[in-house]
């Protein structure tokens, strides 16, 4: 009889270069995706061992974390960030490695421009120097985020050393009610599990729920996989990961793209196979959701209050939801619609995509936002931003007082100039709400598109449902 | 990478859980281009508050860190390993890790140990009662000590690291090796898997 085996362990299997009792697995990667920020120092250390890149066609770079998403036609005034971008230019051209620099209209933040392309594409390994990797998962691949020593290794070999994981399955059933994306799913089950609740472990998102989102909002499911602890979180591949793929410049034409959909297609996790863990959500019971304290695991819905250490029962618990609550600058018991905000940010990999773009502007055609209220929105790459104009997204949010900016991780991470200052607070598209994530000072409350969207024109958090 | 037999020392009591590596090396300083250097910068934000732990004057030059659940969650950034590296701790002791943390620090040459949280908040405890508590952690044996006491326990770590912190070997070196095995896969590897030859050329095309 065969044994039955998830797709996690499928796609683990197809990359084993080395198995050795007593040693990770040698996987072999399938694709290297390279920034400015965490290469610098793998690159030297190569140079410094004289060791080539071995397989740069398997290697593609661009610089998306500290780029200036205004004036760039202009000298960057920041010299660590002109540095950092000149050495990923120097590092490609010396070895050999393609480069989607800032001024080419693929540049954007990696995580949407390897998928916009058909570069990612299922049953692959995928790494990146970023934790935020695992949003490639959506296509049924198996991404994950490594340091700057794995990225050298990568470099060096198309390898790396790892321990197989343990498998999870997070089957969320039912259906969105409206006014509901992925995000607040997303949200739902990292504030299920906690943020370590996915620690050595690759969980694959399945069930009814799952099945009927868009590759985009599968894409925003993935990429907070971190967030939960989890290694890695994949999507097995359907006709709508087919469809989303087939024309793309780097996806296979033709005959290959026959032969490639029938592999494809293979790859699920046959009945009966077992997973060491699994959890299943009701998926119809998910509200909007917003996050109160420090940790992305820290979320309500919108309909609810700010808890206090009252409602938890560990002495950890307490003493982490009291920090949460002084650095937020909130009260046990405050309605989050109570909640003023000073700043929106709509982007990042999480949400920066199109379909992110058309539904926040939705919510604001033929609006204003807050006098209170500064906002941006920050394109995920070239591509979306010329989609964006050419539907007319880009007027809809500038009327409604929003700036358009240039693509970039911006206001995410804050490495650029786009920061909150102390003290301020923001309603953010973005993937990560820890202290200072968004400026020094800053509070950050995680949201998805539309909810940032109704939030900028009200001055304060608001049921999407009720607009 | 220098070889680890055992260390010991104070040890700093980070009495936090979910510590992030944004806390542990803040965004600012990941422009830098250098390996080295981010000692100055680790922990940025929280050493402004005066009774943050690394403040404290009792704990300076501490070799070991004593952390709690889920240290080092968040971005991948090798840089929060680098800067902890920097100001002389060697080995970090919590009753959890983040995933990522966990392999940068073992790449660098940074020992984890995971303890069970009860251990972790006696030792917690006694270093924060009697900062010149001294721990011993001998790798061979896989044991953490109180010194002066009978207090002791063991420990688990994944063989093949303890392996290469013993010998200080190179990962890279060690899958250099493996060059046949390697060129092999690859030599099988489906030809219908994509490359990025094509990216040199602009030909933008989505959707």
């Amino acid at each position: 009889m065969d044994v039955k085996k998830t797709i996690i362990e499928k796609i683990w299997e197809q990359h084993i270069v080395r198995s050795h009792t007593g040693e990770p697995d040698l996987l072999y990667i399938d694709l290297h995706l390279v920034h400015e920020v965490t290469s610098p120092q793998a690159f030297e250390a190569l140079r410094l061992a004289d060791r080539p890149v071995r397989r740069p066609d398997l290697t593609l770079a661009t610089v998306d974390h500290n780029v200036p998403t205004q004036g760039r036609d202009l000298p960057n005034p920041d010299p660590l960030s002109t540095k950092q971008i000149e050495t990923m230019q120097k590092n490609a051209a010396e070895f050999g490695i393609p480069l989607w620099d800032i001024f080419d209209t693929r540049q954007g933040v990696v995580h949407i421009i390897a998928p916009e392309h058909g570069l990612t594409q299922p049953g692959m390994t995928i790494v990146c120097g970023d934790s935020h990797t695992s949003t490639h998962g959506a296509f049924g691949s198996l991404a994950f985020g490594i340091g700057t020593s794995e990225v050298e290794h990568v470099l060096a070999t198309q390898t790396l050393p790892q321990v197989p994981p343990e498998t999870m399955s997070v089957e969320v059933t039912g259906s969105l009610s409206p006014g509901v994306t992925s995000k607040d799913v997303i949200l739902a089950i990292i504030r299920r599990m906690g943020v370590d609740g996915g620690v050595g472990r690759v969980i694959e998102y399945r069930g009814e729920l799952i099945e009927s989102l868009s590759m985009e909002a599968r894409m925003t499911v993935c990429n907070m996989t971190i967030e939960a602890g989890a290694r890695a979180g994949l999507i097995a591949p359907d006709e709508v990961t087919f469809e989303y793929l087939k024309g793309r410049s780097m996806a296979p034409e033709g005959e290959a793209w026959d032969a490639a959909v029938k592999d494809w297609s293979s790859l699920k996790t046959d009945n009966g196979a077992e997973f060491d863990h699994s959890i299943v959500l009701n998926g119809s019971e998910i509200e909007p959701h917003v996050t109160w304290g420090t940790t992305p695991a820290q979320s309500v819905p919108i309909s609810g209050r700010v808890p206090g250490p009252e409602d938890f029962t560990t002495a950890a618990g307490k003493e982490t939801a009291e920090r949460a609550l002084t650095y937020m600058d909130l009260e046990s018991g405050q309605r989050i619609e109570d909640i003023n905000i000073d700043r929106v940010f709509i982007g990042s990999c999480t949400n920066g995509r199109i379909e992110d773009l058309r539904e926040a502007a939705s919510v604001l055609k033929g609006k204003r936002i807050s006098e209170t209220v500064k906002a941006m929105v920050v394109p995920g790459s070239g591509p979306v931003k010329i989609q964006a104009e050419a539907e007319g997204l880009d007027s809809i949010f500038k009327d409604a007082g929003f700036e358009w900016r240039d693509p970039g991780c911006s206001m995410c991470l804050g490495m650029n100039p786009d920061i909150l200052l102390p003290g301020e607070r923001s309603a953010s598209t973005s993937n990560r709400n820890f202290e200072g994530r968004q400026g020094a000072g800053g509070r950050t409350h995680l949201v998805s598109p539309t909810m940032a969207a109704a939030a900028a024109v009200a001055g304060h958090f608001v049921d999407i449902r009720e607009i | 990478m220098k070889t680890i037999e055992s260390i010991q020392g104070k040890t700093i009591p980070l009495n936090r859980a979910d510590v992030d590596t944004d806390q542990i090396m803040p965004k600012q300083f990941l422009k830098r281009i250098e390996r080295s250097g981010y000692g100055p910068f680790a922990f940025y934000e929280w050493r402004k508050e005066e009774s943050f732990v690394l403040n404290d004057s009792n704990y300076t030059g501490a070799p070991i860190m004593l952390a709690q659940q889920n240290f080092g969650c968040g971005s991948s950034r090798e840089h929060a390993v680098w800067g902890l590296e920097d100001i002389g701790v060697q080995a970090i002791l919590a009753p959890s890790f983040a995933d990522i943390f966990r392999n940068n620090c073992s790449k660098v040459g940074l020992l984890t140990i995971v303890l069970d949280q009860s251990d972790i908040d006696y030792l917690m405890s006694r270093a924060e009662e009697l900062p010149d508590s001294q721990v011993r952690i001998d790798l061979s044996s896989q044991t953490v000590k109180l010194e002066g006491s009978d207090w002791q326990r063991s420990f688990e770590i994944d063989p093949f690291v303890k392996h290469r912190l013993l010998n200080g070997l190179d990962d890279i070196g060690i899958t250099m090796q493996y060059e046949d095995e390697i060129s092999n896969y690859e030599s099988s590897r489906s030809s219908k898997k994509p490359d990025t030859s094509s990216a040199f050329e602009d030909t933008m095309k989505v959707g």
